[in-house]
């Protein structure tokens, strides 16, 4: 195997059309280990990244000692990328990891017991729902829990304490994929499989950096590329990623205006005939005012608008239409930007109508940002009823509530479930009193970080946080409980193509942690949460009960389990939901017969109006709806609300590196992983760059309305206009803030007088705004201004193999 | 024909709407969404006094005895402050814009009677921007109410 930190795709397999994925096994063992001091294998999947690659992790003597993909795993055949391979046991394995419960004891954090720590939240919690109710409680929990994990959390919270205010941070990285295929279809329910990238004779990345998002899945489009018959290739990114460079055309747009763009792209296909029209008739509804608002977007005012090539836009739609087997992949440069759900709308859209679902090569991936965020999605602990129910439909919240054996009014369904960012404000204001955040770091996350910061230190709250390490916001809690991490317990979760895995415990987890499962069981016991005959709500003995009580929740859902149990997962590959009686095997691709889960009884969503989120309610609805049929959603361009101006004439974007994940809570204590992206960065194009009088490397002050950084200057091979910023950079490992989280003095004034302010987060700088129909935040979308603060001492530490690349002087 | 008297009234119910939701949605920057949408509605609102153009220039807008005919209170001046603000200024625009939307439909009414097509094409194009308006206006209220009237402090 290659050295992963320089070459990140690793060796190429090629593979023709229609051929199956070869084998790669990749591999790494703890130095100066080989395969036969390895005690024994044990069973897992990948979650540094939403891939979900199917992997063995090694043990010796009780710890985790190394990793291994299973050749056998039709996620990856084999393959891991350079977070799996070098960030995953290795990025647990810190000093820093937390092993005993903590409470705030006068303004300091100081080590506890479990009975002192769960006692101080139930106390809380018991008290609030006397004075103010369950409106009083908020639950903020990640896209890295397991399965069981968030059905769990949903239960206690939707039919144990009974609030709406349920949310993870899936809201920021995959509720726009989510909504997107409630809009379209009806449900959501990824229609597309990973082999679709084998079969296909053309792929579109939308706002998908997938070489740095997804690496495995990456070095299987590139396999393609440099196999026979290899696919076209179609880029839309204002940034010149490795997509880009590989594309036949890129379409650099300018941040904020995809929406544009992809009415540009369906005008094209009505414009050309590009169309089945036969499909449209049978499996759509809505293509007239489809047509009407595509109209004016002709390639010229598309060129205008984007700041792209009119022949480009003709070429992408040319190769869109044409091509026998297209696959599209959408994320966050779509979901985190203006018209999110809109823009996501239309790429279902182009496949609805062409009649491109369903089929071998015909794939659609709206995909997601993290491991296990597809499960949140489905189990209920986002703002979603489990099973994909409607909350607007009271048969389905009787389905629950029987499920349960819970009375229906104690589940929350009068008015959609609280998206991330109200529950923030609700707590803000301080009508949300108790914020429970699970493994997940908001104070790094969560966009304009200053307001964010004030939020977790309001008085009138109680936070409570269970994480593996001292985040930054774990930093501001009262309560923190130290949880057990990947490989040190036992679940469930599935990955962006409905993949499910199971991921067994290898070893047992430091000091005193357990497992965030055996958390949220003990509090639903403590708080002596009930059903209707007075037997415990929560009455699971492990992960696997959780299973088969989800199995049951799922079961005649569109993401049905029941064919699946924890046996059935052990050995062989990964397995796709639906799996049942019927369809034992799992399921390849949805949609097959173009019947989409539209019929008011079933679907999940009555929809929304996709400028302004309003609800479209039963009875319009049913008035309208054509069950079975999809939804052909549409809506105009208007320009996003903050623009360039003489103040602020940059746009401001942030995004990933191949290196890290999320806010490098386990990546940033990989040695390897560290030392390929040490520190922050701001991207630059070379003329901007001239303008302020920036050289590689130099120290510049970025600004917005919220906030300023203070990074090195890469001069890159970005669109000039734009700058960008790597969003996993917090605080924890500045000089004096890590030492000040290690000591345990918990005080976040340590580290801000360490650092002499807050200028390393790429959210410092972002607004507060969100999709109105996904209620994602618009992470890519603000303007900030660019000067030189001081020279630098030489380069910046920004990767030189990605797309953060220092420029070549090519445009394109 | 008393039709300009209406399409009189039409024309400054629009304009006190938009002015109603510009101080609502300056008044509540803290609430993004509330921020943003209610700008938006405020430039339909601008929209459609621009389309009532050619139709004013054609009927006049009889603006005579207008203070007899008026229906409405004055629009939102400032917003409220305290937990209840931002539910009963919605509610505040809910009554405006309730009362705006029976009124196109009156106005459609008289334009079919005329057989007036572009007074009904007008009508169309607002009426649908009004029911948006109060869907969106009651989805928000729905979402609000609970948080405020139970626990806000």
């Amino acid at each position: 195997m290659t050295d992963r930190i320089a070459d990140i795709w690793g060796e190429r397999t090629p593979h023709g059309s229609g051929q199956v994925w070869p084998e790669r096994v990749d591999q790494v063992l703890a130095e100066g280990l080989a395969d036969a001091d390895v005690d024994r294998w044990v069973q897992s999947a990948c979650v540094l990244c939403s891939n979900g690659c199917g992997c063995d992790i090694a043990v010796k003597d009780g710890k985790m000692v190394g990793i291994r993909g299973r050749g056998v795993d039709r996620v990856n055949r084999g393959r891991l990328g350079p977070k799996g391979l070098y960030g995953s046991w290795q990025g647990e394995e810190h000093r820093d990891r937390l092993t005993r419960p903590l409470i705030r004891v006068d303004g300091e954090l100081v080590e506890t017991d479990w009975d002192t720590a769960m006692g101080r939240i139930v106390e809380r919690s018991k008290e609030l729902l006397a004075s103010k109710g369950p409106l009083s409680h908020g639950f903020y929990t990640s896209g890295q829990l397991f399965l069981e994990e968030y059905y769990a959390l949903g239960i206690l919270g939707k039919a144990g304490i009974g609030t709406p205010h349920m949310d993870g941070n899936t809201r920021l990285c995959t509720a726009t994929a989510a909504a997107a295929l409630k809009e379209s279809f009806g449900a959501d329910g990824q229609p597309g499989s990973y082999t679709d990238v084998d079969e296909c004779s053309a792929v579109f990345l939308y706002g998908h950096n997938m070489a740095e998002t997804q690496t495995v899945l990456w070095a299987r489009v590139l396999d393609r590329l440099d196999g026979p018959n290899p696919p076209k290739l179609v880029c839309v990114d204002p940034r010149d990623t490795e997509v880009a460079r590989r594309a036949d055309v890129h379409l650099a747009v300018h941040p904020g205006t995809n929406l544009a763009l992809m009415n540009g792209l369906v005008r094209e296909l009505f414009a050309n005939g590009w169309i089945n029209e036969d499909y449209i008739s049978e499996h759509t509804a809505n293509v007239d005012q489809l047509r009407s608002v595509v109209e004016p977007w002709t390639p010229e005012k598309v060129a205008e608008t984007c700041g792209v090539q009119a022949a480009d836009v003709r070429r992408a739609a040319e190769i869109f239409g044409t091509e026998d087997r297209v696959l599209s992949t959408v994320l966050q440069g779509f979901y985190q930007s203006a018209h999110a759900t809109a823009s996501a709308c239309q790429v279902n859209n182009l496949h609805l109508l062409r009649g491109m679902l369903g089929r071998p090569g015909c794939g659609l991936l709206q995909m997601n940002g993290q491991p296990t965020a597809q499960n949140n999605r489905e189990c209920g602990a986002d703002g979603d009823l489990p099973g994909f129910r409607n909350w607007e439909n009271p048969r389905h919240v009787q389905e629950l509530a029987r499920l349960w054996n819970v009375d229906p009014g104690v589940i929350p369904h009068w008015a959609p479930p609280t998206h991330a960012l109200q529950i923030f404000r609700y707590v803000e204001q301080g009508s949300i009193a108790l914020l429970w955040i699970s493994a997940t770091n908001p104070a790094v996350s969560m966009p304009q970080l200053e307001r964010i910061r004030h939020i977790l230190d309001k008085d009138s709250l109680f936070l409570v946080v269970q994480d593996i390490y001292l985040t930054e916001t774990a930093q501001y809690a009262d309560v923190v409980l130290p949880c057990a991490a990947w490989g040190e317990k036992t679940g469930t979760f599935t990955n962006v193509d409905r993949t499910v895995h199971l991921s067994e415990k290898a070893v047992d987890p430091p000091g005193e942690a357990r497992s965030d499962l055996d958390v949220f069981l003990d509090y639903a016991r403590r708080m002596g949460f009930t059903d209707k005959d007075g037997q415990p709500l929560l009455d699971w003995s492990g992960p696997e009960d959780g299973f088969e009580a989800w199995k049951e929740c799922s079961r005649g859902r569109p993401c049905d389990y029941t064919g699946l149990s924890y046996d059935k997962l052990r050995g062989g590959s990964g397995i796709q939901w639906p799996c049942t009686e019927a369809q034992p095997g799992g399921t390849e691709r949805l949609y097959t017969d173009g019947e989409f889960p539209t019929a008011p009884e079933y679907c999940e969503s009555f929809g929304h109006d996709l400028l302004t989120g309003a609800t479209t309610g039963e009875t319009e609805y049913k008035a309208t709806v054509e069950p079975g049929k999809a939804w052909l959603k549409a809506l105009d361009y208007t320009p996003p609300h903050e623009e360039p101006d003489a103040d602020y004439p940059l746009r401001y974007t942030t995004g990933r590196t191949a290196y890290h994940f999320h806010t490098r809570t386990k990546t940033g204590r990989s040695r390897r992983l560290n030392a390929a992206a040490p520190e922050p960065w701001i991207e630059m194009s070379v003329e901007d760059a001239a303008r302020v009088g920036c050289q590689e490397g130099d120290i510049a002050r970025v600004t917005s309305r919220r906030g300023s950084l203070e990074v090195p200057v890469r001069i890159g091979d970005i669109r000039p206009g734009t700058v960008f910023a790597p969003f996993h950079y917090g605080y924890w490992d500045t000089s004096d803030g890590g030492a000040a989280a290690g000591s345990g003095t918990g005080d976040p004034a340590v580290v801000v007088k360490a650092d002499g302010g807050r200028h390393r987060a790429a959210n410092e700088l972002t607004i507060t705004e969100w999709d109105p129909v996904s209620k994602q935040p618009l992470f890519k979308n603000a303007a900030v201004r660019v000067e030189k603060l001081r020279s630098g001492d030489g380069p910046s530490k920004a990767p030189d193999t990605t797309a953060s690349r220092r420029a070549t002087g090519a445009r394109r | 024909m008393r039709l300009p008297v209406y399409i009189g009234l039409l024309n400054e119910a629009e304009a006190t709407l938009a002015s109603s939701f510009r101080v609502v949605a300056d008044g509540h920057g803290d609430e993004p969404d509330v921020h943003y949408i209610l700008q938006t509605f405020a430039k339909k609102c601008d929209a459609h006094r621009e389309a009532l153009k050619p139709v004013i220039d054609r009927y006049g807008e009889d603006i005579e005895g207008e203070e007899e005919h008026r229906l409405t209170a004055n629009g939102v001046k400032e917003v409220r402050s305290g937990p209840l603000a931002l539910m009963l200024d919605l509610q505040d625009l809910y009554v405006l814009v309730n009362h705006i939307d029976v009124t196109w439909m009156m106005v459609g009414q008289a334009a079919k009677g005329d057989r007036d097509k572009e007074l009904q094409g007008v009508v169309e194009q607002c009426e649908g921007d009004s029911e948006l308006e109060i869907r969106w206006l009651q989805t928000r209220m729905k979402q609000a109410a609970p948080q405020a009237l139970l626990v806000a402090e």
